[in-house]
């Protein structure tokens, strides 16, 4: 956390308080820039909550969240959210969803949903452009929503378990895709997960979080093999090393 | 329902009852049922008059300002009172009150205050009308789907953006069925209106025929506003329908 060169989100001794129970406790946490960040803890300790705070969707009780070296007092352009149950319209089509960020911004239609068509076409949708949400898989339904969030130009990413209701083939497919995405588009991801091996094959920092009230226990580093290919990277020691730090510092907290 | 192994059109049960009804109206059990088709030569013969036309239009007009109004505040209420727990508490208990009293009571006190004409019998339209698209407004917006709201804040929506862009429309299936039951009670909103004021529209003709026992007259005009209310509700059921497929992925 000391060698804070260029980070592109900070969080300063934040406590949450849900009436009478503590979420976050005095906790501190360091986003680098243009690198993936994991937030991984058990059930209920607050990922959601701390994501949610960075979004400006929730107020912090006390303490601060930088964003570019500004406090978050409210959602802005800076920042993107996708979310775990899709979020899309159903009563509108995959490019109006896509381009809703977009419109919300007072784009012209015309410019807005060529944007939108260009992201459709990044996260392999294209041909759906004028599909309906329910006429998609559940693995579709989140390319929707990522190609909103990547379709705002936002330079931070929130993603609240973003994979976890899409099947385990798709799954791994959209984390190969996210390697890609951390690799060309130069944004800054905040990516929260339940799944330790997940959160070690993407991330390039992984915040452990401890149960309620939560604080950051551990930020692990892997770093030997983030430039192999994504193939090969469940197959390195160092991956293989890390899960299972991870889940020796975890099991305790899960009886 | 088949018969004979032909599958019948909807409602092809009408004919049965209707061919019942030209037999008790022939036998002349009584006189206040005179054979339907005696009722539908009636009807072609005062269809094309002034008085029946006049009344068509006085109430088409005061059914049309009426649930026009009713939808144009109701909706907006009952999105804010789902919205706003302040706005929820102060009307709420007004709106049930409403819905549940016996709104004809009212009639002629909207008389005294607002005269025999179309003023009344639009406010008793809309009075009918209003509470449960009220009540169906609001419940659309309570049971929205709270990622929605979350996603249009965090993409920087304005309140109004999303009133407009999210709340409505995600409430639009429960809207739906309140304007339709509301149509419904607006029918009935308008024709006790009429029939307790008396000198305008049906209300008028309503009062020429029975007191001259014109019954094939009467039942005329009452097959027309029966057939007309129910046009009026298969049509929203029809609307409603479309916007089924995402009312149930929410
Ligand atoms: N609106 C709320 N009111 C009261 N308590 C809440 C509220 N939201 C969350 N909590 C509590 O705060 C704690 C943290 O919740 P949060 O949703 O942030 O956890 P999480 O780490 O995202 O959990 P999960 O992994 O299950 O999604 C939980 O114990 C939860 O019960
Ligand atoms: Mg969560």
């Amino acid at each position: 956390m000391t060698k804070s060169t260029d980070n592109a989100v900070t969080v300063r001794n934040v406590y949450k308080n849900y009436g009478s129970t503590e979420a976050l406790r005095d906790l501190s946490l360091d986003f680098p820039r243009g690198q993936l960040t994991s937030l991984l803890g058990p059930s209920g300790c607050g990922k959601t909550t701390l994501l949610k705070i960075i979004a400006g969707l929730l107020p912090a009780t006390s303490g601060e969240v930088l964003v570019n070296g500004e406090v978050v007092k409210a959602p802005g352009p800076d920042r993107a959210f996708v979310f775990q149950d899709f979020a899309l319209m159903p009563w509108a089509s995959v490019i109006r969803n896509v381009a809703f960020g977009l419109e919300l911004r007072g784009m012209a239609k015309s410019e807005r949903e060529g944007i939108a068509e260009k992201y459709i076409n990044e996260v392999g949708l294209s041909g759906f452009e004028h599909s309906y949400p329910h006429e998609l898989s559940g693995g579709m339904r989140q390319r929707v929503g990522l190609a909103r969030a990547l379709s705002v130009d936002a330079q931070v990413l929130l993603m609240d378990e973003p994979f976890s209701a899409v099947d385990e083939q798709t799954r791994r497919k959209f984390q190969e895709d996210l390697l890609g995405l951390v690799k060309n588009e130069n944004k800054t991801f905040i990516f929260v997960t339940h799944s330790i091996e997940e959160a070690v094959y993407v991330s390039d920092q992984i915040a452990i979080l401890l149960p309620r009230p939560s604080r950051v226990m551990e930020i692990i580093r892997p770093s030997g093999f983030r430039h192999k290919d994504v193939d090969s990277i469940r197959r390195e020691p160092e991956y293989l090393d890390i899960v299972d730090r991870i889940w020796a510092s975890l099991r305790s907290y899960v009886e | 329902m088949t018969l004979f192994g032909y599958k019948l059109p909807n409602m092809s049960s009408l004919i049965l009852w209707g061919i019942l009804w030209e037999i008790v109206g022939q036998i002349e059990l009584t006189f206040f049922l005179p054979p339907l088709s005696e009722i539908f030569a009636t009807l072609i013969e005062i269809g094309g008059t002034t008085p029946f036309i006049n009344a068509l239009k006085e109430t088409a007009l005061a059914f049309s300002i009426g649930t026009f109004s009713a939808i144009c505040i109701g909706v907006p209420v009952g999105i804010l009172m789902g919205k706003n727990q302040l706005i929820d508490e102060l009307l709420l208990p007004w709106v049930n009150l409403f819905l549940s009293a016996p709104l004809t009571a009212l009639v002629p006190v909207l008389m005294v205050l607002f005269g025999f004409g179309l003023k009344s019998i639009v406010i008793t339209t809309a009075l009918f009308a209003i509470w449960i698209i009220v009540l169906n407004s609001r419940a659309g917006v309570r049971q929205i789907n709270q990622s929605l709201v979350e996603m249009s804040k965090s993409f920087g929506a304005s309140q109004l953006d999303a009133l407009t862009k999210i709340y409505f429309w995600a409430a639009l299936p429960e809207i739906l069925s309140g304007v339709r039951i509301g149509f419904i009670r607006a029918v009935k909103g308008v024709i006790i209106g009429q029939l307790l004021i008396s000198i305008v529209g049906f209300g008028s003709l309503f009062e020429l025929y029975a007191s001259n026992f014109l019954m094939s007259h009467f039942w005329a005009v009452l097959i027309v506003l029966f057939a007309l209310s129910f046009i009026i509700a298969e049509f929203l059921a029809y609307l409603e329908r479309r916007v089924d497929y995402y009312a149930s992925r929410r």
